[in-house]
C-alpha cells in the first residue's frame, strides 16, 4: 500500500530519485564496467594499459562521485533511510538481479576461467589481457583470472571503503577500522604478494621461488598453507622462505590466539581480513538481510564447526601423505606427526571441558564431544591399517572436495554471489573455518565483548536487524546481558545505530564479561535479586 | 489452575506475562486490539522510515508465544464486570478470569481543536496510527506539507519521519523553545538549533487556533493564533502528550483518575485487578517522579513487579534512580538522576552547562548548592554509563567526585573524541576550583575488587 518509490540506489532517500549528478557518477561507473565487458567479448584495445587505466578509474570515480552525492549533503549520522524500500537492498528485483549476476560472474571466474580469456600456454585473450600490463608491472608475469579477480576486489574496497567512511563519518571507530581494511587490501592481499612473485628465482631466494603468499591470510582460512607444493617452495627460497613457513605456523598457534585474547577475533575479521574487507564496504549495503532467527542461528553453528572439522581432517591428511615414514631421514615421521595432531586436539579439548563446559551449551557439548571422536578414531585407523591411508579416504580426495564445496562454492560463488540476498556476511557466518576457530577462542578466553548500558534498551530492533552476523544483539540488549558470541566480528555497527546508545564494543576483565544475570538498572536492587533468582 | 488475564500487549502486558510464566503454570491471556504480537511502539518510527521492516520491531519470533504457553486474543475489551470477574471482547465474548492486569497504555490528547477529527489529521502512537500515516502522508507529492502540533519526543520523531521522505514539515511549538519544560535552555537551545538544520520549519512561541477542511472533509490548512497566519498543509500531527488509555473501564467499578489509581503494589481498588505501565497511576507520586509515567522501561518494572505479586511475593514498586534516552533527530540524549529544566528547578539546585564550540554536544550537571552533592546529569551527543551513574546516585557522590571521574562513565564507542578534559576545565573556571580528571580506570568501571592488597 505505500507508494515510496522503489529505486536501485544503494544510497539516498526512498522518494528521492537519483540527482543529475548521481546519473551522471552511474554512468561514468558502468562505462568502466562496460570497457571490461567489452573485453570480455574479445573487443582488442589498442593501448592495453591506459585503456584498463581509463576503466579503473572510471569505476572508481563513478563510485565515489555517487557516494558523495548521497551522503555529503547530509548531516552526519545514521543513514539507512528507505533500505527497506529499495529493491536492491530489501531483496526485491534488483536484488535479485544483482545476486544472479554476481553469481554467474563468481562460475565463470572459478570454473570457466577461458570465458575471460585464459589461455594456457600462450597469450591472454579478453578481459585477463587487459589486466597483462597490469600484472607486468607489478610481478613480472602476465595476468591470471586471480589477478582481474584481486584488482578488482581491491578496486571495490576502495571505493566502496570511501562511501563507507562518508556514510558513518561521524563514527571514529568505522573510519578507522575501514581504513584499515583498505590499507591491509591493497597491500597484504594485493600488492605485497605481487612484488614477492617478482623476487622467484632471485639470488636472495637462493634462485628458489616463493608461493603466492598473503601474510595477513591465516590456515585454516588459506587451507592451502601446508600443502606439499607450498612447502616445497618455502624451502626452496632459503631463510626468507623458511621464516615464512615459520611465521605461518606461528600465525596459527601464537598471534591469533594472544590478539583474539585481547581484542577479540574482530582484530582479524574486521579490521584485516580480505572477506570481511569487501563484506564491510561493499557489502554493507546488504548487511540487513542477514537471517535472524533461531532457525538460522542453530544451522550456522553445525555448518560452521562442521568445516573446522573438515579443514583440520583435511589438512591432517594432506601434511600426512608427503610425510615419510624412515626416522632416519626426517624427523617428522607420519606417526610422530599423527600422534602430535592428536595429543594436540586433546589438549584443547581437555582444557576446554574441565574448566569451560558450563559455558557451553548442551548441544555445543554434544558436537564437540562428537567431532572429537571422529577425528581421533580416524588417527587411530592409521596405526591400525597401516597402507598409508588415512580417514579411510585418499587425501587428495579429500582436498580437492574441500577446495571445490568450501575454497570455490561457499567462499566465492554463494559467500560473495549472495550478498542481495542473504546478507554480506554469509561465508563468515556459515563457512569460514577461521572465523570459527577465533569464534572459540572469543567465546571462552577473550577480554571482548559487548556491554550493554543497564536499563536504556528499548527494544527497538536495529542493533539486530543491522547485525551482519545475524546475532540477535537486542535478545541480550533487553536483559541487560553482556554479549559474549563467538559470531561477533565486531564491526560496531550495532552500538552505531542504537538510538539510545545501549551497546559499547569494549575490552575489559574477564571477570564477570559472561554475565548471564539480568542487570536492567533501575529497578529497586531487592527486585532485581529476585528477578534473577533461577 | 488460575486464570491470568492481561488486557494489552505493550512492554509492560508482555513483560508481566513473561515473568508469570518464569516464575509459575498459571493460565496467561493477553488480549489485544492493536496487533496479534508484541512489537516496540518507540520503534514504530522506524518502520515509516524505511531501517526496518514491521516484523523486525517484534522481540520475539512468533513461535515464542506458544512455546511459553502465553494466549494470544485479539478483541477489543469493551467491559469488565469484576463482581462476575469477567469482562467482554467487542461487547459479547465474555472471557473469565482470576486475576486481572490492566496495561492498556496510553493515547494521543485532544485538546478540543476545531477540526481535529478530520481526515488527515491523527496522532502517532499506534499500529492503526502508522498505518494511517501512510495514507495520509506516503510521500512529498501526496502530502505536500505536513504540520506538527506539540513539541515533545512524539512531535520531534514525527518530524523526522515526515523529513525523510523529503516532506516540508511546520513544527509548532507552545513554549518558547523546544521541550524547555523539561531541559534546561542551554540544552533546549541547542536542540532548537538541530531541528532547523533538519529544515523543519520550526515555530516556537505558536499555538493552534483551529484546523479547516476542504469540501471533503479533509484537512486543507491550519490557522495560527498569535498571527492568524494561515498555513495550508495535507496533513496535521497531534503530538501534545499521551492520555492513559481507560475509557472502557468507565463503569467498572474501578478507581480512575487520569489513569487507573493503584497503591505501591500496582494493586487497584478491586481485588485481583492490577493495572500497570502507561495507563497505572500512582496515588502519591514517587520520589520526584510523575504519578504516570509513560515510559518504555518503568513499564517494564511495573510488569516484572505485578508478576511477583501475583505469583506470592508480594512486593512494591520501587523504581530506583530516574534515568532516561531519547534521540533527537541525529543527536542522542541521555539521562541520569534528575536536571530540572529552569520552569521547575529548585532554588538548591544548580547547574554546571558545557557546550561544544562547533559540534552539537553539550552537558549539563545538577547539584545541591549547599551539600555539593550529585543530583543528576544531562549529556547530549556523548554516552555515559548507566551503572556508574547509578552507583554514583545511590553513594551520593558530591559533584566534585563526580568532575574528577567523569572519563569513568564515558560510554562512547572506541577512538571517539574525548571532551571530558574541556568539561573539568569549564567547570573549573565557572565555580573556581582546581579540579584534575582522575584517569579512566577499568576497575573502578567495573567495580572489582583489587586482586593484592
Amino acid at each position: 500500500m505505500s507508494t515510496y518509490d522503489r529505486s536501485m540506489a544503494l544510497a539516498g532517500q526512498p522518494p528521492k530519485e537519483i540527482s543529475r549528478n548521481q546519473k551522471i557518477a552511474t554512468l561514468i561507473g558502468l562505462s568502466g564496467l562496460a570497457i571490461i565487458l567489452l573485453a570480455a567479448f574479445n573487443v582488442s584495445f589498442p593501448n592495453k594499459a591506459l585503456w584498463l587505466s581509463i576503466s579503473m578509474a572510471a569505476i572508481t570515480t563513478g563510485t565515489i562521485w555517487f557516494s558523495w552525492e548521497a551522503y555529503s549533503k547530509k548531516l552526519p549520522g545514521i543513514k539507512n533511510d528507505g533500505v527497506w524500500f529499495k529493491s536492491i537492498s530489501s531483496q526485491g528485483f534488483w536484488g535479485w538481479i544483482a545476486g544472479i549476476a554476481l553469481t554467474a560472474f563468481y562460475i565463470v571466474l572459478y570454473f570457466y576461467p577461458e570465458y575471460l580469456g585464459l589461455v594456457k600456454d600462450g597469450e591472454n585473450k579478453g578481459v585477463i589481457a587487459l589486466f597483462d600490463p597490469l600484472s607486468r608491472m607489478l610481478s613480472g608475469n602476465p595476468a591470471s583470472q586471480w589477478f582481474v579477480y584481486g584488482t578488482l576486489y581491491t578496486v571495490a574496497i576502495l571505493a566502496f571503503g570511501i562511501k563507507f567512511m562518508w556514510k558513518y563519518r561521524h563514527n571514529r571507530y568505522e573510519r578507522i577500522r575501514t581504513m584499515s581494511v583498505m590499507f591491509f587490501q591493497t597491500a597484504f592481499a594485493f600488492i605485497i604478494p605481487e612484488l614477492m612473485a617478482r623476487l622467484n628465482g632471485d639470488k636472495i631466494l637462493n634462485g628458489g621461488s616463493l608461493p603466492y603468499y598473503d601474510l595477513k591470510n591465516v590456515w585454516p582460512l588459506n587451507y592451502y598453507n601446508f600443502e606439499g607444493y607450498r612447502i616445497k617452495s618455502f624451502l626452496s627460497s632459503g631463510d626468507i622462505g623458511f621464516a615464512l613457513l615459520i611465521f605461518g605456523i606461528l600465525s596459527v598457534f601464537v598471534i591469533t590466539p594472544i590478539l583474539t585474547y585481547k581484542y577479540g577475533k574482530r582484530w582479524y575479521c574486521s579490521w584485516v581480513c580480505g572477506c570481511g574487507g569487501l563484506a564491510e564496504t561493499a557489502g554493507d549495503s546488504f548487511r540487513q538481510l542477514s537471517d535472524k532467527t533461531v532457525k538460522a542461528w542453530n544451522i550456522e553453528r553445525w555448518v560452521v564447526h562442521s568445516v573446522v572439522v573438515f579443514v583440520t581432517l583435511m589438512t591432517t591428511a594432506v601434511i600426512y601423505s608427503y610425510l615419510g615414514t624412515d626416522t632416519s631421514k626426517y624427523w617428522l615421521t607420519k606417526s610422530t606427526f599423527l600422534i602430535g595432531v592428536a595429543v594436540l586436539l586433546t589438549v584443547v579439548f581437555t582444557l576446554v571441558m574441565v574448566f569451560k563446559r558450563k559455558e557451553l551449551q548442551k548441544d555445543a557439548q554434544y558436537g564437540a564431544i562428537g567431532y572429537f571422536v571422529i577425528i581421533m578414531a580416524l588417527i587411530g585407523m592409521h596405526f591400525f591399517s597401516g597402507d598409508g591411508n588415512v580417514f579411510l579416504f585418499k587425501s587428495e580426495t579429500l582436498r580437492k572436495s574441500y577446495s571445490f564445496l568450501i575454497g570455490s562454492i561457499f567462499s566465492g560463488v554463494i559467500g560473495t554471489g549472495f550478498y542481495p540476498i542473504l546478507g554480506n556476511r554469509v561465508w563468515c557466518r556459515f563457512g569460514c573455518p577461521m572465523a570459527a576457530m577465533m569464534g572459540f577462542q572469543q567465546r571462552l578466553f577473550s577480554k571482548f565483548r559487548i556491554t550493554t548500558n543497564g536499563g536504556q534498551c528499548i527494544s527497538c530492533g536495529n542493533c539486530s536487524t543491522y547485525c551482519e552476523m545475524g546475532i540477535d544483539v537486542r535478545a541480550y540488549a533487553q536483559k541487560g546481558e553482556n554479549i559474549v558470541r563467538s559470531s561477533c566480528v565486531g564491526c560496531g555497527i550495532c552500538s552505531a545505530v542504537c538510538p539510545r546508545g545501549v551497546l559499547k564494543l569494549e575490552n575489559g576483565p574477564l571477570q564477570g564479561r559472561i554475565d548471564s544475570n539480568q542487570v536492567l538498572l533501575g529497578n529497586d536492587v531487592d527486585l532485581m535479586t529476585l528477578v534473577n533468582k533461577k | 489452575m488460575e486464570n491470568i488475564v492481561i488486557i494489552g500487549n505493550g512492554i509492560a502486558g508482555v513483560s508481566a506475562a513473561r515473568h508469570i510464566r518464569k516464575l509459575s503454570d498459571k493460565r496467561i491471556i493477553i488480549i489485544s486490539a492493536e496487533t496479534d504480537y508484541f512489537f516496540s511502539r518507540t520503534a514504530l518510527m522506524y518502520v515509516y522510515m524505511g531501517h526496518m521492516k514491521f516484523e523486525h520491531i517484534q522481540p520475539y519470533e512468533n513461535w515464542f508465544w506458544e512455546k511459553n504457553r502465553i494466549e494470544l486474543v485479539r478483541g477489543y475489551v469493551t467491559h469488565v464486570q469484576t463482581k462476575e470477574k469477567q469482562l467482554l471482547i467487542d461487547g459479547s465474548r465474555a472471557i473469565q478470569y482470576d486475576k486481572l492486569i490492566i496495561a492498556t497504555g496510553s493515547k494521543p490528547n485532544k485538546f478540543g481543536w476545531p477540526g481535529q477529527d478530520l481526515h488527515g489529521v491523527q496522532g502517532l502512537y499506534s499500529k492503526q496510527d502508522l498505518d494511517l500515516l501512510e495514507v495520509n502522508a506516503p510521500n512529498k507529492e501526496t502530502c505536500k506539507r505536513a504540520v506538527i502540533v506539540g513539541g515533545g519526543l512524539i512531535g520531534i520523531e514525527l518530524a523526522e519521519m515526515l523529513r525523510s521522505r523529503d516532506i516540508p514539515v511546520t513544527f509548532l511549538v507552545r513554549e518558547n523553545s523546544f521541550w524547555n519544560g523539561v531541559l534546561p535552555k542551554g540544552e533546549s537551545q541547542l536542540i532548537n538549533e538541530h531541528i532547523e538544520e533538519h529544515h523543519i520549519d520550526l515555530r516556537l512561541a505558536t499555538n493552534l487556533k483551529e484546523i479547516v477542511a476542504d469540501e471533503n472533509g479533509k484537512v486543507k490548512s491550519v490557522i495560527i493564533t498569535e498571527t492568524g497566519e494561515e498555513l495550508p498543509c495535507d496533513m496535521v500531527g497531534l503530538t501534545a502528550g499521551v492520555t492513559p488509555n481507560i475509557d472502557f473501564l468507565k463503569d467498572s467499578g474501578i478507581e480512575l483518575g487520569r489513569g487507573v489509581k493503584v497503591n505501591r503494589f500496582l494493586e487497584t481498588n478491586v481485588a485481583d485487578v492490577y493495572a500497570i505501565g502507561d495507563c497505572a497511576e500512582q496515588h502519591e507520586a514517587i520520589g520526584n517522579r510523575r504519578p504516570i509515567e509513560a515510559v518504555w522501561y518503568t513499564g517494564r518494572m511495573m510488569g516484572e513487579t505485578v508478576a511477583q505479586t501475583i505469583c506470592g511475593n508480594r512486593i512494591e514498586y520501587k523504581p530506583g534512580h530516574w534515568f532516561n534516552s531519547a534521540k533527537f533527530l541525529d543527536i542522542e540524549y541521555q539521562t541520569y538522576g534528575w536536571v530540572f529544566s529552569e520552569r521547575s528547578k529548585k532554588d538548591h539546585e544548580e547547574h554546571f552547562h558545557w557546550r561544544h564550540a562547533t559540534e552539537k554536544l553539550c552537558a549539563t550537571i545538577a547539584f545541591d548548592k549547599n551539600s555539593n552533592q550529585f543530583l543528576g546529569i544531562n549529556t547530549f551527543g556523548i554516552r555515559m554509563r548507566h551503572e556508574i551513574f547509578d552507583r554514583w546516585l545511590t553513594e551520593e557522590r558530591s559533584i566534585d567526585h563526580v568532575i574528577e571521574h567523569l572519563r569513568d562513565a564515558n560510554f562512547d564507542p572506541e577512538f571517539y573524541k574525548n571532551y571530558e578534559h574541556e568539561i573539568v576545565s569549564k567547570f573549573n573556571s565557572d565555580f573556581g576550583k582546581s579540579i584534575k580528571p582522575k584517569k579512566k580506570s577499568v576497575r573502578r568501571i567495573f567495580n572489582l575488587k583489587p586482586q593484592h592488597n
